[in-house]
């Protein structure tokens, strides 16, 4: 008989084990059922919730989803669980510790301070129990900072990445995206492309490429070219100026194999990178990307929930103190997040659960085209997401990824969001901004005239 | 208001990128805004648009078509559910095990699917299907090809199984972007089952009128055809190494299929 059960009326809903009753509160998604895991209707869903919120939080350190044995992302949440900054949790119940995390008691230091007793596996349950604004309000409390050559996280900030992506890496067109993003305030969280050619010579030419730019401007960001972490290695190794080093991480040991990486390959990479002292304001070197459905794409999802793996992924990147942590939430396609109602409760989801977790989360606001979402539903999400005070956004020219397929936030759309709601670049990079001449007496980047001043210069860069 | 010059003007050679739209306050410009929203509608109708198949196989003629359908139903269970799209519907693998076949196996089965993209299949389909046919060796046996309604790559496998051919190329819409949503790709995959790896498939794609052209494509997917079975091996054990077409190659249109 399974301790995992309970009667609505007249009918008894029960679970097999814990993974089964966090699958079955999950709020409906696509991956789930692809997986066969999600409840099979709205009234089991709603009993799994009920289950899920008089559960101790204790019960997630007695039952791993995964066991310890097989699966080394387990043993890490295991062995590195401080149980001192559980302590004044551990009592509670799931359904008490949403309460709390929403009472006025849980401020920033009494969340900041909690964050290394948490494991992934509580946040995901108690995220499930949670409406889109508690959401909201419980990521806002949360506060991650880090730093690199801009320091990033702090309060009344909003950074975002410069994606200037191009089909064939060509570098006077990833340049021309650059300049068009710098010319909107782009570019704080980091200048990050990722390539089309997976050779460590072609990555050496657009690391050093964006490097030139950065250098000749004197301007205080990073630049990252997502190329996989071996191949980062080997840039390095080669004497090429790398700023961060970046791979797609999951939740699990095996979507990690996956990807072709494990925790000790990361380990030695950031230690390559930590190596070179590139950084002025702070030595975070790691950038990594996730998003829900990782790990069922890779047949390594271990009968867990897409949702509780994604929070896994966040206890790998948080080992790793990086600068950013990405959720792509929306680029794996309908088969894990049908439509932008999913999309959006995963991206606030993924905001809460990685910074509950202590990890300075950001999120790539973003579709592709067999999904049902359009440009409103990510004005939706990216306005929820600014609100509840996300690290940084991704912005591509015009919103559209023209070698990657997919649309994700135009420079217009984040220059927009930080005007409406008072957010400002992070402190070194507006600094930049004033010293070239690009904010008006307000503190605003109005638009540019294209005869004098910034844009003729930055154009200049172009070749 | 009076004309300005366009400042990135020099980099538009460089790149497709969306790059000096132009400032409404913060906001795009209304014609920036609307080609955006044309490029998103295009792409969309391309995702649940449907292929002719009537108007495909007449294209096809006088090679032999059947049609078959996977087993997803329809466009919003196929988006779902992958692992529907890449099986033959109920009955469909016992029609295909039903048909005719010569003396010999089929040296190629060729299957078009809709995929992603129906406006791919539509705009691309037959002309890169005539040439692959006019590149193959003259002596090859290539069976019917299938025309398969909600496919996936996997679907290839099962239905070029089920009618016994040594090879399969798969023809399929591409996941359209918003610059390119009529793009086709093919797969191409030695001695077909179901259960065959991704990796075991050589890719030919971007083939679209801004990319490779359908005689691009059929002279590497004939090069590849070969190869591969000289080989007795396709995906990452057979590595394109296929001369590019010469301008003087003859097309589909100048050498008929002996």
């Amino acid at each position: 008989m399974s301790g995992y059960a309970c009667s609505i009326g007249a009918t008894r809903h029960a679970f097999d084990d814990l993974r089964a009753v966090m699958a079955c509160a999950s709020p409906l998604r696509s991956g789930d059922q692809l997986a066969g895991l999600a409840a099979e209707s709205d009234e089991r869903r709603a009993a799994a919730k009920m289950v899920l919120a008089d559960l101790p939080l204790a019960a997630f350190l007695a039952e791993p989803p995964i066991p310890y044995e097989t699966d080394e992302v387990t043993r890490l949440i295991c062995d590195t669980h401080d149980a001192a900054a559980f302590a004044p949790v551990k009592s509670m119940t799931v359904g008490e510790f949403r309460e709390w995390l929403l009472s006025y008691a849980a401020d920033e230091a009494a969340l900041q301070a909690l964050a290394p007793g948490l494991t992934p596996e509580m946040v995901a349950a108690v995220s499930k129990l949670m409406r889109n604004q508690d959401l909201m309000a419980v990521a806002k409390k949360c506060r991650v900072v880090t730093g690199f050559r801009t320091t990033l996280g702090l309060p009344g900030r909003l950074a975002a990445r410069l994606q200037p992506n191009h089909p064939t890496d060509d570098p006077a067109g990833i340049a021309a995206s650059t300049i068009d993003g710098l010319l909107y305030g782009i570019g704080d969280a980091v200048i990050g492309v990722n390539p089309a050619s997976d050779s460590p010579a072609a990555c050496i030419k657009l690391i050093e490429m964006l490097d030139a730019v950065r250098r000749r401007f004197d301007i205080p960001t990073q630049s990252c070219v997502l190329t996989h972490v071996t191949n980062s290695i080997a840039c390095i190794e080669r004497g090429a100026p790398v700023d961060l080093v970046f791979q797609s991480i999951a939740g699990t040991e095996g979507a990690n194999a996956g990807f072709g990486v494990n925790l000790g390959i990361l380990r030695e990479a950031r230690e390559a990178a930590l190596a070179l002292k590139r950084g002025t304001v702070g030595d975070n070197v790691m950038y990594f990307e996730t998003g829900q459905g990782s790990a069922l794409s890779a047949d390594a999802h271990c009968g867990v929930d897409q949702q509780t793996c994604e929070v896994r992924a966040y206890a790998v990147a948080r080992a790793f103190k990086p600068l950013l942590v990405n959720t792509v939430v929306g680029f794996i396609g309908p088969e894990y997040l049908y439509d932008a109602k999913q999309i959006i409760r995963a991206g606030l989801e993924d905001h809460m659960c990685g910074k509950l977790l202590g990890v300075p989360m950001g999120v790539d606001v973003c579709y592709t085209n067999h999904a049902e979402a359009d440009q409103d539903d990510m004005d939706t999400l990216a306005t929820l997401l600014a609100t509840a005070g996300v690290n940084f956004l991704i912005g591509v020219p015009g919103a559209d990824d023209i070698m990657l397929s997919y649309q994700s936030l135009s420079f217009h759309d984040i220059l927009g969001l930080r005007h409406r709601l008072g957010l400002r670049p992070c402190p070194e990079f507006e600094a930049w901004l004033e010293t070239m001449g690009m904010l008006d007496a307000a503190g605003r980047l109005a638009p540019l005239p294209a005869d004098r001043g910034a844009m003729p210069r930055l154009l200049a860069a172009g070749g | 208001m009076e004309p300005v010059a366009d400042p990135f003007a020099r980099f538009r050679l460089a790149t497709r990128a969306r790059i000096g739209l132009g400032r409404s306050g913060d906001a795009l410009p209304t014609a920036a805004l609307l080609e955006f929203q044309l490029s998103h509608a295009r792409a969309r109708d391309a995702v649940h648009g449907a292929v002719d198949f009537d108007a495909l196989a007449a294209a096809l003629a006088p090679h032999p078509t059947v049609r078959v359908k996977s087993a997803a139903p329809d466009r919003a269970t196929y988006l779902r559910r992958p692992d529907l799209g890449r099986r033959l519907g109920n009955g469909e693998r016992a029609r295909l095990e039903a048909l005719p076949r010569g003396e010999a196996p089929w040296d190629i089965v060729f299957v078009i699917a809709d995929g992603l993209s129906a406006t791919a299949v539509n705009a691309n389909a037959a002309a890169t299907f005539a040439e692959c046919l006019a590149r193959l060796p003259a002596d090859w046996r290539v069976g019917p090809a299938v025309l398969a309604e909600q496919g996936r790559v996997a679907l290839g496998d099962d239905a070029a199984n089920a009618l016994g051919a040594k090879m399969v190329a798969i023809l399929i819409g591409e996941r359209p972007g918003l610059s390119v949503a009529e793009s086709l790709g093919i797969y191409l995959t030695l001695d077909p089952r179901p259960g065959r790896l991704e990796s075991e498939r050589n890719c030919i794609s971007n083939i679209h009128a801004d990319g490779l052209s359908a005689a691009e494509a059929g002279a590497k997917l004939a090069w590849l055809a070969r190869e591969g079975r000289k080989r007795g091996v396709t995906g990452i054990g057979l590595k394109d190494e296929a001369p590019p077409l010469l301008e003087s190659e003859p097309t589909a249109g100048a050498l008929p299929k002996g």
